[in-house]
């Protein structure tokens, strides 16, 4: 008896809820660490960048409309998603990363945890970000953190799954949408997380994976003007310096690269980055 | 039956302007590397008030050394210590606050009653609000031991010389930083002023710097390699040339940019207390302020009644003199704002809105512009998108909340935002869609050391006031 042929994934970027080819019809070649074929994964075009912009803006005002026990509980939803295809992920990371399938377990399993300390963080990060302030007059006033809007996120070139969580939680938690740009060498458990998410409540629009080239999709990111924000992360310098510049035009709040240990401790550096403080006045008196 | 009012003048005998102004550099005034001078002069009378340098890039150079120089002892210093020449310099500035004031209305142009009642207040509260976080860094929610950046570049704008100076060098000082600072060209003798109350606090050398001079100064400083923090407050189209600028280096950077502020009256308010908040949102320092309520979003239903009143209340601004202590609206700061006022004034009328001023005199030196308003004003038309900087008002009308709301948001800048009426439950579904980093529900135009202002979207990022301006000086 023959060996059972498997059957192969085609993988698909995930905009606005759905699971879209390329509108150019273009793929590239996605090959694991020793160089072997593994599929063939969207090569996003600039429309596909503009098309993902439009449904994080569409998401935009139901996400950070949405209470945060809601978006909290979404995000733990996540997490036990991702717990169900543990071994999936495993597979992918470890063979987009070249990693044994012990050191890809801990990938996995560090990012589901990412999932739940961040889903915890949606009702409390406006106590640690806000507050009363005591002005000199009879006067009611509260700062409050809120959502930038939309965030052009390009995940980290080598870390392809831990990091990548890594940078999208921390985005939406708070209320953001989200335009992911995945690895472009190693894509594949990025797009595979749409196919989570998409079976997790997050609505739509709310996180967008492209993958191809991440120059190419970055560039009209960091130029679109319903753009509000734009993380680096993935980004080497040269190109950051360049999508640096293109964000000033409507000044995007712009977080640039650093080096990141994405096994550590996260902090809430990222959690704050991409939010607003509003402080709202009112008078006191009878 | 009228009553006149007599002419109340503040004395100038207060204050005591020197001829010339050198660059305070490392703890000495010295004169620009080139010796290049420009003249200050008070825009209410045209008068040249004295001449200051054109610091050059060697100036700046020198400047950025010599706080460098400065930054290791000055950040290394206990906080407590820190937070003592603070307090210093907070109760040098309320000793000198009615000179500083008379000198401000002096090259400004704003009415002493602003500058006695609003900035010089302010200015010495946020030195003592910022002198009592230097030793409780710790405790503010950035982690155990946050760092100084070091050296901070700051530019200032002309319409609160003193206050945005304040707001820069107060938080970048408490966190260890050293700091130089180029204030406006058309604005810079209380910068200079400063530096001697800076000398009188006994201020170590070199840990504040003021550099005064154009653009090319500033473009010069936010430029230099040795800058580790940029922080800027002024137009949004500079401030998007210095975001390119910065762009690619570890400078940490601020901007508080322009406005376009929606204030908003619903049929429900109470008229006379929305109105004088109306006259003070757009009216208070002659308009020239980034958060002003420069678009007044009325309710139909209660347009008539409201602008009937607001134009009652108009007509009784006194314009004029600066240094007279009943004056509402002084001068405009320069003739080149002036000329910007004027034009986008005139394209208001060309584009079809309908203009109005009350019957004012306006002296004949000096730069003035009338309180105006303008009715019938589109969403289309130039004054109602872009910032005019000056007592200029537009009025649009809507229906309902969400209208408001829609209209509000519909612009590129999120700075500030007004709403007006009784509901509870109305100001806080407003102010939790509107996009600007401070709302004032029944009053405009309120600041505190203690609270954060700054905007979203194309009016910048970081906030300036409270435990969140903090941010912007620390390693965090």
């Amino acid at each position: 008896m023959s060996e059972r042929l498997s059957v192969f994934k085609t993988y698909k970027l995930y905009v606005g809820g759905k699971f879209p080819r390329s509108e150019s019809g273009r793929v590239y070649e996605v090959s694991d660490a020793k160089g072997n074929w593994l599929a063939n994964a969207p090569l996003s075009s600039r429309k596909d960048a503009r098309d993902a912009v439009v449904a994080a803006r569409k998401a935009f005002g139901g996400w950070s409309g949405a209470t945060a026990y809601n978006r909290g509980q979404i995000l733990y939803r996540i997490a036990e998603m991702l717990e169900g295809c543990r071994d999936q992920f495993v597979a992918e990371v470890a063979d987009a990363e070249g990693l044994s399938r012990s050191k890809a377990t801990a990938q996995v399993e560090a990012a589901i945890d990412r999932w739940v300390w961040y889903a915890g963080w949606s009702d409390k990060v406006a106590q640690i970000a806000g507050g009363a302030n005591p002005v000199a007059g009879p006067y009611f006033n509260l700062s409050s953190p809120e959502p930038t809007g939309v965030v052009a996120v390009l995940a980290p070139q080598k870390s392809s799954f831990l990091g990548l969580v890594s940078v999208i939680a921390p985005a939406v938690v708070t209320g953001n949408t989200t335009v992911v740009v995945a690895s472009e060498k190693s894509p594949l458990p990025a797009l595979s997380l749409g196919e989570v998410l998409a079976t997790s409540d997050l609505p739509g629009g709310v996180v967008n994976v492209l993958s191809g080239r991440t120059a190419e999709i970055a560039a009209p990111l960091a130029a679109h003007q319903d753009v509000n924000a734009l993380d680096l992360a993935g980004a080497d310098a040269g190109l950051a310096k360049e999508l640096e510049i293109a964000a000033a035009d409507n000044l995007k709040r712009v977080l640039r690269p650093r080096t990141e240990d994405w096994g550590a401790d996260p902090g809430t550096d990222r959690l704050l980055a991409f939010l607003e403080t509003k402080t709202v006045w009112h008078p006191m008196g009878v | 039956m009228t009553f006149e009012y007599a002419p109340a003048p503040e004395s100038r005998s207060v204050v005591d302007i020197a001829p010339s102004y050198g660059l305070f550099i490392d703890g000495e005034f010295a004169p620009a590397a080139d010796g290049k001078v420009f003249k200050t002069v008070s825009p209410s009378s045209e008068e040249v008030l004295s001449e200051v340098a054109q610091a050059t890039t060697d100036d700046v150079d020198r400047a950025v050394k010599a706080a460098r120089k400065a930054f290791e002892k000055w950040s290394a210093l206990p906080g407590a210590e820190r937070a003592k020449y603070l307090f210093r310099i907070a109760r040098i500035i309320q000793e000198r606050s009615r000179e500083l004031a008379v000198l401000e209305s002096l090259d400004n142009g704003k009415p002493i009653r602003e500058s006695r009642d609003a900035d010089l207040p302010l200015v010495a509260a946020h030195f003592f609000y910022y002198a009592g976080w230097a030793d409780k860094l710790d405790h503010a929610g950035y982690g155990p031991n946050p760092r100084a950046l070091g050296v901070a570049g700051q530019v200032i704008p002309w319409n609160f010389p003193l206050l945005m100076l304040a707001w820069k060098i107060a938080p970048a000082l408490a966190t260890g930083n050293t700091v130089v600072l180029k204030p406006a060209e058309t604005t810079p003798l209380s910068a200079l002023f400063f530096a001697d109350v800076c000398r009188q606090a006994g201020l170590p050398k070199g840990v504040v710097n003021i550099l005064t001079g154009d653009g090319s100064t500033g473009a010069a400083l936010v430029a230099h390699p040795d800058v580790n923090k940029v922080a800027f407050t002024g137009s949004t189209e500079v401030g998007k040339a210095i975001a390119r600028t910065v762009a690619g280096t570890d400078k940490k950077l601020t901007l508080e940019l322009g406005g376009k502020a929606a204030n908003i009256v619903f049929d429900d308010a109470p008229i006379d207390q929305a109105v004088e908040g109306i006259v003070n949102g757009i009216f208070f320092n002659q308009g020239h302020v980034c958060c002003a309520g420069s678009r007044l979003l009325v309710q139909e239903s209660v347009q008539d009644e409201l602008l009937d009143a607001l134009k009652r209340r108009m007509q009784t601004l006194r314009v004029g003199d600066p240094l007279d202590k009943n004056t509402d609206v002084g001068a405009i700061n320069s003739a080149e704002q002036l000329a910007r006022i004027t034009e986008l004034a005139d394209a208001g009328e060309a584009e079809g809105a309908e203009r109005w001023a009350p019957a004012c005199e306006l002296p004949s030196a000096g730069y003035w512009f009338a309180p105006t308003l303008f009715t019938g004003v589109t969403q289309a038309h130039r004054i109602a998108r872009e910032e005019i900087f000056g007592p200029v008002l537009s009025v649009l009308t809507f229906r309902t909340p969400a209208e408001a709301v829609e209209k509000a948001n519909n612009t590129p800048y999120g700075l500030s935002a007004g709403i007006w009426t009784e509901k509870g439950s109305r100001i806080l579904w407003m102010a939790n869609k509107l996009r600007a980093g401070v709302i004032w529900s029944n009053t405009f135009n309120k600041f505190d050391p203690a609270s954060p202002f700054g905007g979203y979207k194309e009016s910048g990022f970081g906030r300036e006031g409270g435990r969140h301006g903090l941010e912007a000086y620390l390693d965090v």
